[in-house]
């Protein structure tokens, strides 16, 4: 891999007009990635995952080099119907579109050659390679006091004229005081066998509400790794909801600092796997101050040979009193072969707190089948039944109604 | 005042205060295989056994000191320990307890085990462990009647060495973690137990484990087997003298239930836990596991951990028999600047397992308190079933709880719940009982004492009633 990655950055750096500077930066970064490599099962937080051979065996020697010298062609089939939104379209790992239609210019401020500045603490291989080889970061900032009118839709679509195994790619969000986004990432595959790399950042400031929804459904064989980053001042609300079902392998990771007083982090998650699928979710939420709040429900439904994994973490400063902070992970095994790990932690310095967390798995339960079925529904349907109203619980947890229904529609619950 | 009083000011503090002057036999300080060699020669063992021991050294040296639990400490110097103390009088072992040693006795009567008389009394069989060698058994002829074997590890070795054979190590092989490892290397002494098939103990049978000599790592070793449809219940506690310097303690207890069989394992754990400084202290690195070996199966450990600067272990069961029940009950209490990190593993791997786990932490003070647990559900294990529970409870904000429960379930038959609160004792509650006349110390072992009644009720009333005053007595001074 070494070798490969190696001249794949040099042919990078020939061809694209970086500063000098910012070849220099790359190159640490770069340094600094292959110290590590990939993460594997001996990390504490790939305990469950094992990143390292999950790639070697489903895609083998991953490649860099991918020749943006020509745009592609942006194919508007994959948008979504029936919603006006703004758009920002991601093919292969470059931006090809950027539309804020339904807004206000004034108020929204894109700048495409923003510096992301690495402030994780934790050493994080998969950011040292994505800072090495994003092509281009998108600062997005909300201006005071304004509210995005329509949803913004990030879609990350790959085509078949991709070169490279790897795509990486980069947004920094900025919510300014009062200011509100609506946001949903929306995975849409063309290209099959990619390792796709992609970190996000918010601030939000005071009073400032982020609804991010990422939905990952199309069934494809790529590896994903997501990495929300959340920074929240006072009065401040994140919402997050991931429907992760498509991928061949997903890890989402959301870490979230609640800085501010009365800030509060909700999220939400839906795992619906099949069929050799992986995915994992991976939450930390520092609670840094007093009076902050945090909510968590990850549920997972399991078919045949499908593995899910639940690591959730709160952590609670001894500054942090009267914190609130919940999670609940829930599984419903469906067939022999299905697997489901947690790991949902505490760690707590404060004494005037209210944690806590549950963690239930098991199959399906068959007195409540029995019931459906001596009601007249056949095996089958009552299954569905109980799987749909197991799921529901979470997406009514979405608290924006339009979007919502979208995604009652896209997984097809009824309710 | 002058330094001795200053000294007895000190010693006041800890009510197990104190150490004997008994001259100590002691191998060379360090560890290698000659040490190994002294310590086998010196108990006359025969060779299988420092095959055993050379075996597990072998593996010790590949082996790295492990760094991932939450309580950190300085660097232990492995090479300048003791690894071999034996109380003098011990050479020509006394036929019974009149020969013992005066001083010896008056040791015991200071723990509150007047050996004689509480035998008598409580009909309880004592095996008591003074440094690493036991010094004396009673109530064997009782038990022997039974069939029950009940003595040191080193007698056993002598006496019933096919038994030893066959079971030691089994449980925890020598090609065990670091600390298991060190200990199957350089085991001294501890007790052996082994019950005869459809025996139900007449007794509590119990041990007091003590750590005397300075600069002496205990290195204990039990093993327990029930065989086919017996019963027993066992009983450890522990207290330590003070001591300045910490103490490395890395015991092994391998407990082997067959079929139809119930082991009751219950600790009291009270050793020094350091000043109020953090200064001093026992570590108690302890590697405890259950194998329900048979069908029907049961093992059940129940703890209550008070002492110690720091606690570093998980007992656990490993549910192999079809049927076999695995139950851990803990109450961990540290104050000052103590650290636990401690709790269980069930790994299910036989049909219709069932575990289950009830965990108290309380932490007050500066110290630090981790529930760490495993609940591992194998694919062939089906129709188990687990149910988890731990609490923790917080007392001031200079204090840490934490909880990481690692949950595993491979088999879609099976049913795991987790359950974990964090909270501080209310107002309320304290308003309340300060109102019906207790004062503020009084409320809150009432309180503690309540938190943790689920646990306390799993102990033999021998225990329980002391360590029900040892939670109270743990929480001095944290109120307020």
């Amino acid at each position: 891999m070494t070798e490969q990655i190696k001249t794949d950055f040099e042919k990078i750096v020939k061809t694209s007009a970086f500063s000098e500077k910012d070849v220099e930066l790359k190159k640490m970064y770069l340094n600094k990635f292959l110290e590590t490599g990939f993460p594997t099962r001996k990390l504490e937080n790939w305990k469950f995952s094992d990143l390292s051979q999950i790639i070697k065996k489903n895609i083998g020697e991953l490649s860099f080099y991918n020749d943006y010298s020509f745009p592609y062609k942006v194919d508007t089939s994959i948008f979504i119907e029936g919603l006006e939104h703004n758009k920002i379209v991601f093919i292969n790992g470059r931006v090809e579109k950027v539309d804020f239609t339904h807004e206000d210019h004034d108020k929204i401020e894109i700048n495409d050659d923003f510096k992301f500045v690495d402030r994780l603490e934790d050493n994080n291989s998969l950011l040292s390679l994505n800072n090495a080889f994003t092509n281009k970061c998108f600062k997005i900032t909300v201006k005071k006091n304004y509210s995005l009118k329509k949803p913004l839709v990030v879609y990350h679509s790959t085509n078949n004229k991709i070169s490279s195994r790897n795509i990486n790619l980069k947004l920094e969000f900025q919510l300014e005081q009062n200011s509100s986004l609506r946001l949903i990432d929306l995975f849409n595959d063309g290209a099959e066998n990619n390792f796709i790399n992609i970190f996000y950042n918010f601030d939000l400031k005071e009073n400032a509400i982020l609804k991010n929804y990422k939905i990952d459904k199309v069934q494809n064989k790529n590896i994903r790794y997501s990495y929300n980053n959340i920074e929240q001042d006072n009065n401040s609300v994140s919402e997050t909801f991931v429907l992760s079902s498509g991928s061949n392998f997903s890890k989402n990771e959301i870490n979230c600092n609640l800085k501010g007083e009365y800030s509060s982090a909700f999220v939400n998650g839906i795992f619906s796997l099949n069929d050799g699928q992986h995915h994992e979710v991976r939450t930390t939420i520092n609670h840094l101050v007093e009076n902050t709040k945090s909510y968590q429900l990850i549920k997972s439904v399991l078919g045949k040979n499908s593995k899910s994994a639940y690591q959730g973490k709160i952590f609670v400063d001894s500054k942090a009193q009267k914190t609130d902070g919940y999670q609940l992970s829930k599984a419903i095994l469906l067939d022999e072969t299905s697997e489901f790990n947690a790991k949902p932690e505490l760690e707590i310095y404060a004494d005037d707190v209210k944690c806590s967390h549950g963690s239930a798995s098991g199959s399906l339960d068959e007195n409540s089948i029995f019931y459906l079925m001596s009601r007249g529904l056949n095996y089958q349907q009552s299954k569905e039944l109980l799987i749909n109203g197991f799921l529901l619980d979470v997406v009514e947890k979405i608290t924006d109604t339009e979007i919502k229904n979208l995604v009652k529609n896209m997984i097809g619950l009824k309710e | 005042m002058d330094k001795r009083e200053k000294d007895i000011e000190k010693l006041k503090d800890y009510k197990y205060g104190f150490s004997t002057d008994i001259e100590n036999i002691r191998a060379p300080k360090g560890l290698n295989e000659d040490v190994i060699k002294f310590i086998s020669n010196i108990k006359k063992e025969p060779k299988w056994m420092l095959d055993f021991r050379l075996k597990a050294f072998e593996r010790f040296k590949q082996l790295k000191e492990p760094n991932w639990q939450k309580p950190k400490y300085p660097k232990i110097d492995y090479q300048d320990l003791y690894y071999y103390a034996a109380p003098k009088s011990m050479n020509d072992k006394p036929k019974s307890l009149d020969e013992l040693d005066p001083k010896l006795l008056e040791t015991y009567k200071k723990l509150g085990i007047p050996l004689q008389e509480q035998a008598r009394l409580n009909g309880i069989a004592v095996d008591a462990v003074f440094d690493s060698v036991s010094v004396a058994t009673t109530f064997k002829d009782e038990l022997t009647k039974q069939g029950i074997i009940f003595c040191s590890m080193s007698e056993a070795i002598q006496k019933h060495p096919d038994l030893v054979k066959k079971y030691l190590g089994t449980v925890i092989p020598t090609t065990d973690h670091f600390f298991a490892t060190l200990n199957s290397a350089v085991f001294t002494d501890g007790s052996f137990v082994y019950i005869p098939e459809g025996i139900k103990c007449p007794m509590e049978l119990s041990t007091y484990f003590r750590i005397n000599a300075s600069e002496t790592g205990q290195f204990e070793r039990t093993l327990i087997i029930a065989d086919k449809g017996s019963y027993v219940s066992y009983l450890e506690g522990c207290t330590a003298p003070m001591r300045d310097e910490n103490q490395l303690h890395a015991a092994n207890v391998e407990l082997i239930a067959l079929d139809d069989a119930e082991i009751k394992y219950s600790t009291v754990q009270n050793w020094y836990p350091g000043d109020e400084n953090g200064k001093g202290g026992i570590y108690n690195f302890v590697t405890k596991r259950g194998l329900c070996k048979g069908k029907n199966s049961k093992i059940s450990w129940t703890q209550v951990e008070t002492g110690s600067a720091i606690t570093w272990k998980y007992p656990s069961c490993i549910l192999k028999g079809d049927n076999s029940i695995g139950e851990f009950y803990s109450i961990a209490i540290t104050n000052n600047h103590q650290k636990a990190d401690t709790g269980t593993k069930m790994i299910h791997l036989g049909k219709n397992t069932k575990s289950k786990i009830i965990s108290k932490g309380i932490s007050a003070g500066f110290s630090d308190m981790t529930y760490r647990g495993l609940v591992d559900i194998n694919s062939k294990a089906k129709n188990s079933s687990n149910y988890t529970q731990c609490d923790s409870l917080l007392m001031g904000n200079k204090c840490g709880a934490h909880t990481v429960p690692y949950i595993k379930n491979k088999n879609f038959d099976s049913n795991i719940a987790h359950e974990a609160t964090t909270s501080k004792i209310s107002e309320e509650q304290l308003h309340y009982c300060q109102q019906r006349g207790l004062n503020p110390e009084e409320a809150v072992g009432l309180i503690v004492n309540g938190f943790c009644k689920e646990v306390l009720q799993q102990l033999p009333m021998e225990f329980a009633v002391e360590a029900q005053k040892l939670v109270g007595i743990s929480l001095e001074g944290s109120v307020g």
